[in-house]
């Protein structure tokens, strides 16, 4: 991939910040999910908490789904491939996505390697639990990082978690000298062109958004406070009692996610939250597939 | 000189660092009470314009903007920006509506159909632009001025005290469009 398309491709994740992208499974859903103020949708056939509870091998989504999906709205259409089966990455290329997502939600296809994504022309997001794994992400080309969090749970506890590390894992390069840099690369397992531009700028070299048990607009805030840029929304909106009604409080939490009077109005009657499941009664840790 | 930089959504940090390399004050919109400060011009920056538009007016900041325009507040509009001026926007709905122009909204595709160019502007000469799932102007009244055309089509435009372009100046180094705008001021 030339230099300048991965720059239009990071570019396009910097239009995305602030905002939030929502998961959706059908043409109503997208429609809804826009109308709310969603700056992208994420188009699946299941939703993470239904894929979690139906279980078995979790593959690509039917592109005749995602491509009604794009004919409805106007906002970008994301859509997940499996980690590491780049033939499902190339399909979704072929349909033009705006972004792929190789995701852990699905099952993944190889136990070593991610894509290879600087081939690619379309850009890909890619979720990581700490700084090392971004990085690496990012030398395979991935234009966007997100948390994994645990997807399909409603619970936050491993989207802060991994907000929180790799955050802190920033700020610990930014006080590194410059020859204890190579030490850190080795630590993190990651490039070191990457580990010295964290180290010299104080952020990643991409967008970096939260995902992973968002429920609440004041989960959003939360994860906007400990340093998303924008956040992702799955089974949290569409497992609702009012989706439509909780997406735009998502959104304007986002927006606003310091003023707390806002977020407790916000927060009032959006009926009933999904009911979730703690880390503790997991069986499956999604989080863990891809390193 | 103080500018405020509307942060509902989007690439708004990019213009506070364009800006900060240009030592001029400015601060971040996100709710009424932020426009009630004083500002010499306003900044709309790329994002998503459905998601900008709908927070506008649920943030009760669409009348307020509005009436700045009108009253001859200079407001640079880039991307998402263009389209919230608009009086017109093809298969969409008007936001501001207070430009003379016509807007076709992703008139590039999808993100595949990105791009980077160069091209004059404005007198200023040629600059650096960066479209990301682009607008451009289909049509543009006697008052717009055209500043800058691509393929024929019309990729930057001003009116009296209104700018606006289809590209992100803000993700290339180059300030010359800032200044431009300031220039208005």
């Amino acid at each position: 991939m030339e230099q300048d398309r991965y720059e239009l491709n990071k570019n396009l994740a910097q239009m995305l910040k602030g905002g939030v992208i929502m998961d959706v499974t059908t043409p109503d859903q997208a429609k809804i999910a826009e109308d709310a103020g969603a700056c992208a949708v994420m188009a699946l056939e299941r939703i993470p908490a239904d894929i979690r509870a139906a279980g078995g091998v979790s593959r690509m989504s039917n592109p005749g789904m995602i491509k009604e999906i794009q004919a409805v709205v106007s906002i970008p259409v994301m859509a997940k491939c499996r980690i590491g089966h780049f033939v499902e990455a190339q399909v979704l290329e072929a349909i033009e996505i705006d972004y792929i997502d190789e995701s852990e939600v699905l099952s993944p296809a190889d136990d070593v390697y991610h894509i290879d994504k600087t081939r690619f022309q379309v850009p890909f997001v890619c979720g990581a639990k700490d700084l090392g794994e971004a990085l690496r992400r990012i030398s395979e080309g991935a234009a966007m990082i997100r948390t994994k969090g645990e997807p399909g749970t409603g619970d936050i506890i491993q989207a802060v978690r991994h907000m929180r590390k790799i955050m802190g894992e920033i700020r610990a390069l930014t006080a590194k000298r410059a020859d204890e840099l190579y030490e850190a690369a080795k630590q993190l397992a990651a490039p070191s062109e990457l580990v010295q531009f964290v180290a010299k700028n104080g952020r990643l070299p991409v967008v970096n958004f939260a995902a992973g048990g968002v429920a609440t607009p004041a989960d959003a805030a939360l994860m906007m406070q400990v340093g998303a840029e924008g956040v992702f929304v799955g089974s949290g909106i569409f497992k609702t009692g009012d989706p439509a009604k909780r997406a735009a409080a998502i959104v304007k939490a986002v927006t606003n996610f310091t003023d707390a009077k806002l977020i407790a109005e916000l927060s009032e009657n959006l009926g009933e939250a999904m009911v979730g499941i703690n880390e503790q009664e997991i069986n499956l840790l999604m989080a863990e597939r891809g390193k | 000189m103080k500018i405020g930089i509307l942060a509902l959504q989007g690439a708004f940090i990019e213009h506070k660092i364009m800006l900060d390399a240009l030592d001029v004050e400015n601060f971040e919109i996100r709710q009424r009470a932020d426009f009630s400060r004083d500002m010499d011009g306003l900044i709309i920056p790329g994002g998503e314009s459905t998601v900008i538009g709908k927070l506008l007016a649920e943030l009760e900041l669409l009348e307020p903007i509005k009436n700045a325009a009108e009253n001859g507040l200079p407001i640079f509009g880039a991307c998402a920006g263009m389209i919230l001026l608009a009086q017109k926007i093809i298969d969409g709905m008007t936001c501001l509506g207070v430009m003379d122009t016509v807007v076709r909204r992703n008139a590039y595709g999808r993100q595949l159909g990105s791009f980077r160019t160069q091209a004059p502007f404005g007198g200023i000469g040629e600059i650096p632009m960066v479209f990301i799932r682009a607008p451009y102007i289909t049509e543009a009244g006697e008052a717009v001025e055209i500043l800058a055309t691509v393929d024929g089509n019309i990729v930057a435009a001003r009116q009296n005290n209104l700018l606006a372009t289809a590209f992100h100046p803000e993700l290339t180094g180059d300030l010359r469009v800032h200044q431009y705008f300031l220039s208005m001021l």
